[in-house]
């Protein structure tokens, strides 16, 4: 059974949106439409890949964020945090005072997400020998593209490596070791400091899952102000808290660009940026890419240094995290990483691998093919009524999305600028007519003006 | 029935794979079935890309209903002089310049065969060849 309940953590702000078409340009599935002055979104199609909060002008497409002192619901308060977070902050911040900052925050534990690492790429490689057949496999490490292929690359679900990306991992390795020291389970609430609204969904609507080992999730923009606010007033790391920093110099990397295709064997690319993803899958699925073992494939530009939530400059936290990648690989200092045998036992333990995904293709005009048919033979007759000028006035993101959300009785051939002149020509429509026609659209402000 | 013509122009690998993504995305609105839709873009870019390195010009013409789908490819350009050779996976005639832009493996009329139920070829040497693909829907 396919859900329909997708959880989105975009939302757009009725009464902050001006009703633009930045957003539903750029959307990489069309999944936005404009209609009374607003941005609508078809919940189905969208991937959260964060583009139309990026585009945003007024800033009118929020992450909606889980309230902070759910936290204190729970006894145990774990902090689950990636590298970039620490790739927000300059040179000379010890990742301990900033984890420090968040235990004084109320959480009572801070745990690294890319512990471990290492031997999650032991798994991945041990995956891509054994499944030949399905080359090129794909990384579920982003979720926006693990929804990306389900939407529009159903073909290409099967190349996906059923493997949880380190976040989930992490979440369910946490989780067994308070539970093994004798803590309740209803005590423990793990939260995710995310850099994005894709993993944001991931937790709420986890794919090939039940339900996600993750409580809550915290914006990273929002812990990132609150630790900041604190160091720049000269904060000193209250003792008592026992923090380690314990990240391998690959787990510092693995959420940048290449940080994951640098760990596989044979023939590995790393892609970011959700429009070059979506260029590389169409060659991959049309078979064009040949011998090619391993992709890493990541919705944002320098992959979760680039998430929407993360607040410094994504090349200086690059390069942040890459200078301290290399200070970790000289000291080498992971080596004294206790629980590592632990986690490792844990992993052999099945508790790596996803169920499974399904394709929830969003293309199809129609489940019944002949009026798939008939459907597509009308789009074809639109759009040679149609200007192919894509200049969105309808409130769709092209004359082609136009045209089927005429066939799919979502438009009317009307709420096109072009063919309202034309029907005026004709005196088939009245400038009344036409006029109330663009207010439906975009809404009744646009036309107050006094010019 | 959908009807689809598209032209190739030979030497052209710029534009090399249009009409499998006009095809492709055609099929992903009309078929239910993905690994179908799959199998056979894969098999027309193959083709595609066949006349593209050895003909001067050619044309697709695909036919779908609901119960299968035809696709014919046909060009002007030297032929095949031996099919069953032809059809050896690794066998190519593809120039060297052709090879280093990644094409010409000698694979393409087998993935083609893989990709298919039905693959007809009739070539004349000197004057072109007609390929046509068929998979099945049901």
């Amino acid at each position: 059974m396919q859900r329909k309940d997708f959880h989105h953590a975009l939302k757009i702000q009725k009464e902050e949106c001006i009703g633009c078409t930045h957003c539903m340009t750029i959307c990489p599935t069309e999944a936005i439409r404009v209609s009374e002055g607003k941005a609508q979104l078809f919940e189905n199609r969208c991937i959260d890949c964060g583009e139309c909060l990026r585009i945003c002008p007024v800033n009118a497409i929020i992450i909606e964020q889980d309230d902070f002192n759910q936290i204190f619901e729970y006894k145990r308060r774990v902090a689950l945090v990636p590298s970039v977070l620490i790739g927000q902050f300059p040179a000379d911040v010890k990742a301990t005072d900033v984890y420090s900052v968040l235990m004084d925050m109320g959480f009572t534990d801070v745990y690294e997400v890319e512990h471990g690492v290492d031997i999650l790429a032991e798994k991945a490689r041990a995956y891509i020998d054994e499944h030949d057949q399905q080359k090129p496999l794909i990384s579920a490490f982003c979720p926006a593209v693990v929804r990306l292929i389900q939407v529009k690359f159903p073909a290409l679900v099967d190349n996906i490596i059923l493997l949880h990306p380190p976040l989930d991992v992490a979440a369910k390795y946490y989780k067994k070791k308070l539970l093994n020291k004798g803590v309740p389970k209803e005590d423990i609430g793990i939260f995710y400091v995310t850099p994005c609204a894709a993993k944001i969904a991931a937790v709420k609507s986890p794919v090939g899952e039940e339900e996600s080992p993750i409580n809550g999730v915290i914006n990273m923009d929002f812990i990132f102000n609150r630790v900041y606010t604190n160091i720049r007033r000269g904060y000193v790391s209250t003792p008592g808290h026992n923090l380690k920093h314990q990240l391998s110099p690959e787990g510092v990397l693995w959420s940048l660009t290449t940080g994951e295709a640098d760990n596989m064997q044979g023939r590995s690319l790393a892609i970011d940026g959700i429009h070059n993803v979506i260029e590389f899958l169409e060659k991959v699925e049309n078979e064009e890419v040949k011998d090619v073992d391993f992709i890493e494939l990541r919705a944002c530009d320098e992959s979760c240094a680039g998430g929407v939530l993360t607040t410094t400059n994504r090349f200086l936290t690059v390069e942040r995290l890459k200078k301290r990648a290399a200070i970790y690989r000289e000291k080498d200092n992971h080596e004294n990483n206790d629980d590592l045998a632990e986690y490792r036992s844990f992993l052999d333990a099945k508790n790596i691998g996803i169920k499974e995904i399904t394709p929830r293709s969003m293309m199809k005009l129609d489940e019944d093919m002949a009026e798939a048919m008939k459907k597509m033979q009308r789009v074809k007759e639109i759009l040679q009524l149609l200007p192919e000028v894509d200049c969105g006035a309808c409130g769709t993101p092209n004359c082609t999305s136009l045209a089927e959300d005429i066939v799919q009785q979502r438009a009317s051939i009307n709420h096109c600028i072009f063919i309202q002149r034309i029907l005026e020509q004709r005196g088939e429509l009245s400038k009344e007519d036409t006029y109330d026609i663009m207010k439906s659209i975009w809404g009744q402000e646009k036309f107050n003006k006094n010019c | 029935m959908m009807h689809f013509e598209f032209d190739i122009e030979g030497g052209d690998f710029t534009r090399a794979g249009f009409a499998s993504s006009q095809l492709k995305r055609a099929l992903k609105q009309l078929v239910g079935n993905h690994k179908v839709t799959k199998r056979m873009v894969v098999a027309l870019y193959e083709a595609e890309v066949n006349v593209v390195a050895h003909a001067y010009k050619g044309k697709v013409i695909a036919d779908i209903d609901t119960e299968r789908i035809i696709i014919l490819i046909t060009d002007e350009g030297p032929g095949i002089a031996d099919i069953a050779l032809a059809m050896q996976s690794g066998y190519s005639t593809a120039s060297e310049q052709v090879r280093e832009m990644g094409f010409g493996a000698g694979m393409g009329l087998m993935n083609m065969k893989n990709n298919t139920d039905e693959l007809e070829i009739k070539s004349e040497v000197g004057k072109g060849t007609d390929v046509k693909l068929v998979c099945y829907l049901k």
